[in-house]
């Protein structure tokens, strides 16, 4: 195989790794108010994810670096590209982290729900905003002969990019949904296993539209069965939640998360980035990667270095596997 | 307004904050390591409490290191899109190995330390803070060679007709001589920071609260005392080596640090000058004799060569342009980062000379004490005001010019929109964590159990959990 298609490959890879992990916890942050309903249930909310959150966010770091590294022409004219939606990203990433590290550091019940507010509408902003960018990668933005994009910040307002932000939205709820009914016990995991069931109807409806709408404008059939395919997933999961098979259904919707991100960079390849101003100036795999030297450097890294870090995030879930319960009322310090 | 002239601030402002954070991370790693090692080894419970307390202080102030950090990782892309195209063949490999090998390992062993108290074994639990600072440091290590290619670019070719600069020999640009000599200098001076810290926040519960953790904190003290001392010679050695090896990679940076118009043997050091705003006639100063050709080349009799000199040199091996970075601003930074270091060295030594056998110091040291952390942070940021200023008007020297770099056509309301939100921002934050450190200190010590970490579900550790 090709590098560059190795490369391509790698770079869902780690898309697949930040929306599948990332995800999760931008949901429970996009559930904490409506689900937690006193201050020790929000607490045990966040305890769900306090230990991993920031491991999930590098998955965006490294996929944004080896971006740069493997296909800098895809890097320059994507983040130059989006800029505004990206700055938006940006502040949105930054109220959610420092709120979700800060909250608990002050007994103040003003300040605990100010922060909380920021936890919700960061992830919210968030895991709305990455549909819309991806949508628009798919769909093709006006790029111009010197791949620069030519468009502006309401470019990338058009209905389908918008369905794609309402898709990662919701996937991404019922996803936290999902987590949190696994990770939880008690009236939290009742509430969040129901919370999963009635956002999860409507997300099959808006995701299924999602894809189908992808595969009109540059579907093959590949990328259709894969969409498919993510769309059973999804399916299974939420009757899994209903059964109260919470493993499963974590399964089913983790697999529907990356079984989306797969299918939407299939239907992409060869190209990374479609020209919607002129094919002839769209960035492909070839056009806009590295020399073969880098690559395959950056391949023997990703190879000796992926399985490791697998292995101790892996363990990292392993050790705070235990379900969080409320606990009783204790006085507070 | 120009764009790039937004991008530039935009970048300037970013950055530099990022470094008011990343240097109190890098050191307090280990300060912390280091005293929950010593509760392991000696079961001193003292130790405990040292550990949470500067372990709360670490976490307070990583959580901004990182959030600052993600705009970093795309900047890039956002503002300087044509330097992304031209080196990303070399400079996006180390970015992309800082995520891969450091990041993941920080994030992931901080939350296991954060969340393990009671969980982990005490050794196992040890071993995340050490694994976490080692994860600061390989951070550090592969972000300046990215840097130190921009400063000195090597094992790299251009493809004239791919309109690029290109990876030739991925090891001479990790193993580049001049992040040789910038790692260690740039480590040794956030220790000095961290260590800077440590003391200012121990004497002032010392001497200001003078609870009945008095002995604790004079331990903590002392321990940072001994680390802005040690940490401080290692500044001035490795900055020595660095002078030195700039003189060969970048004349003009040294010429324009003592803004030295013309070549001169010996050359001699001011200290301090009052001259004209662009530095090119003196009024008054005082000098050195020697001392610049000391730093620049080893011995007190070298030839430094001016900037004239340098100028000449390369409009004809570059054409036309003026190749001087703005002179005061280096001549300043310069002076500023060696000053304010000497000062906090100066401190520390009599912080523990005034603390020796159950002595106090006086009133004046509690003002002294608060002080004392802000004069190596500061010095930091001159440091790198210093040498990234001192590279203009290069953004990767001899190759591309910082203009050329900045992305096409980019609107200059955009730039400034964002240049405003994320000093705003900022500001905001840097505020409330300003504000939550200082409620964290006024707490003092905590009890001397152990957190109750993450039993099952249990109320977590006063500050430590969530
Ligand atoms: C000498 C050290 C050093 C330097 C020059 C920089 N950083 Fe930094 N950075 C760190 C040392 C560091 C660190 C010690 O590893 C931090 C500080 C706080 C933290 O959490 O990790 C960090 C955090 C941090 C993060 C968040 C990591 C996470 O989520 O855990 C990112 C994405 C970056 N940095 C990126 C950058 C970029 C793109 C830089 C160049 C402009 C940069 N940093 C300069
Ligand atoms: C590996 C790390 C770094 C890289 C790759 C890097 C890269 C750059 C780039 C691309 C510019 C834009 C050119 C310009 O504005 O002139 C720049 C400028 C600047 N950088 Fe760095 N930088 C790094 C680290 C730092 C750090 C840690 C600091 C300080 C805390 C810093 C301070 C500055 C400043 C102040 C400018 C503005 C200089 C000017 O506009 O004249 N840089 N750097
Ligand atoms: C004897 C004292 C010192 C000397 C001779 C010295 C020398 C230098 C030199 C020559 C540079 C520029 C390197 C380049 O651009 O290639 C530099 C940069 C820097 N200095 Fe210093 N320095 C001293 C003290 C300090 C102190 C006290 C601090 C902070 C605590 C500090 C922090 C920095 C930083 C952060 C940089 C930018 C990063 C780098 O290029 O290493 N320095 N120093």
């Amino acid at each position: 195989m090709e590098l560059t298609t190795v490369w391509f490959i790698l770079i869902a890879v780690l898309w697949i790794g930040y929306f599948v992990l990332e995800g999760f916890d931008f949901g429970v942050g996009i559930l904490l108010r409506i689900l937690g309903r006193d201050e020790p249930e929000r607490r045990a909310i966040l305890r769900t994810i306090g230990p991993v959150w920031d491991g999930n966010e590098v998955w965006l770091l490294v996929a944004g670096g080896a971006t740069f590294a493997a296909f800098p022409e895809w890097y320059a004219t994507l983040f130059s590209g989006f800029y505004l939606a990206l700055f938006a990203i940006l502040v949105a990433l930054i109220f959610r982290g420092i709120a979700i590290e800060y909250r608990n550091k002050r007994p103040d019940p003003a300040w605990r729900s100010r922060w909380d507010w920021a936890i919700t509408g960061g992830s919210f902003t968030a895991a709305l905003l990455w549909g819309v960018a991806f949508g628009n990668i798919v769909q093709g933005v006006p790029i111009d002969a010197n791949k620069q994009f030519t468009g502006t910040f309401f470019t990338l307002l058009n209905p389908y990019g918008i369905l794609g932000g309402l898709t990662t939205l919701l996937l991404f709820t019922t996803h936290g949904a999902v987590f949190l009914a696994l990770k939880s016990e008690g009236v939290i995991r009742e509430r969040a296993n129901r919370a999963a069931w009635l956002i999860g109807l409507p997300t099959a409806v808006v995701a299924v539209a999602f894809l189908a709408w992808t595969q009109l404008i540059r579907g093959d059939a590949a990328s259709a069965i894969i969409a498919a395919l993510a769309a059973a997933a999804f399916v299974g999961g939420i009757a899994a939640n209903r059964v109260r098979r919470e493993g499963w259904a974590f399964l089913g919707s983790a697999a529907a998360i990356a079984l989306a991100v797969v299918s939407l960079f299939v239907a992409l390849f060869p190209d990374v980035m479609p020209s919607s101003t002129d094919a002839a100036y769209s960035l492909t795999t070839t056009n806009a990667s590295s020399t073969e030297y880098t690559l395959t450097i950056m391949t023997v890294v990703a190879v000796l270095f992926t399985p490791l870090v697998l292995l101790y995030q892996g363990w990292t879930y392993w050790v705070f596997r235990k379900r969080i319960s409320v606990p009783p009322a204790t006085p507070e310090r | 307004m120009d764009p790039l002239l937004l991008a530039r601030w935009q970048f300037g402002i970013t950055t530099v904050y990022h470094f008011l954070l990343v240097p109190i991370t890098i050191g307090l790693s280990f300060i912390v390591a280091g005293f929950q090692t010593a509760w392991f080894r000696t079961g001193d419970e003292k130790y405990l409490r040292l550990t949470r307390f500067f372990g709360d202080l670490f976490l307070i102030n990583f959580a901004l290191g990182v959030v600052t950090g993600i705009v970093q990782e795309f900047q890039f892309g956002m503002n300087w899109s044509a330097y992304s195209r031209y080196v990303g063949d070399i400079f996006g490999a180390p970015l992309a190995m800082e995520g891969l090998l450091a990041f993941f390992l920080e994030s992931t062993f901080l939350g296991l330390w954060i969340f393990g108290w009671g969980r982990l074994s005490k050794g196992l639990h040890l071993a995340t803070i050490w694994i976490t600072a080692t994860g600061t440091l390989l951070s550090a290590y592969f972000i300046l060679a990215a840097n130190s290619w921009m400063q000195h670019p090597v094992g790299y070719e251009v493809n004239a007709a791919a309109g690029r600069a290109e990876l030739k020999d991925i090891m001479a640009v990790l193993l580049n001589s001049t992040n040789m000599v910038t790692f260690p200098h740039t480590i040794a001076a956030a220790f000095m920071t961290a260590g800077a810290f440590v003391t200012g926040v121990a004497l002032w519960r010392l001497l200001r609260r003078g609870d009945e953790d008095g002995p604790t904190f004079r331990t903590a003290a002392r321990v940072g005392a001994v680390i802005v001392l040690v940490s401080g010679v290692a500044v001035a050695v490795s900055g020595d080596a660095q002078a030195r090896l700039m003189t060969q990679q970048q004349p003009m940076k040294m010429a324009a640090a003592e803004a030295l118009f013309e070549t001169s043997q010996p050359a001699s050091f001011s200290l301090f000058t009052i001259g004209s705003l662009n530095g090119s006639k003196e009024l008054f100063s005082i000098r050195v004799p020697g001392l610049l050709s000391f730093l620049a080349t080893g011995s007190f009799d070298g030839k430094v060569e001016g900037i004239n000199n340098i100028q000449a040199r390369y409009v004809q091996e570059y054409g036309p342009g003026d190749y001087t970075p703005n002179t005061p601003i280096t001549y300043w930074t310069f002076r500023l980062m060696i000053g304010l270091g000497a000062l906090a060295g100066i401190a520390a030594l009599w912080f523990l000379w005034a603390l020796r056998k159950g002595r106090l110091p006086g009133r004046l040291a509690v003002t002294t004490a608060i002080l004392l952390p802000f004069l190596p942070l500061v010095a930091n940021s001159l440091g790198w005001l210093f040498t990234e200023i001192g590279r203009q008007p290069w953004i990767v020297f001899g190759l591309m010019t910082t203009p050329l770099g900045v992305t096409p056509g980019s609107s200059a309301l955009v730039v400034l929109f964002t240049l405003v939100g994320f000093t705003l921002l900022y500001g905001v934050l840097g505020l409330i964590e300003i504000g939550l450190i200082a409620r964290r200190v006024r707490a003092g010590l905590a009890p001397p159990e152990p957190p109750a970490g993450s039993h099952d579900e249990g109320e977590p550790a006063l500050a430590l959990g969530y």
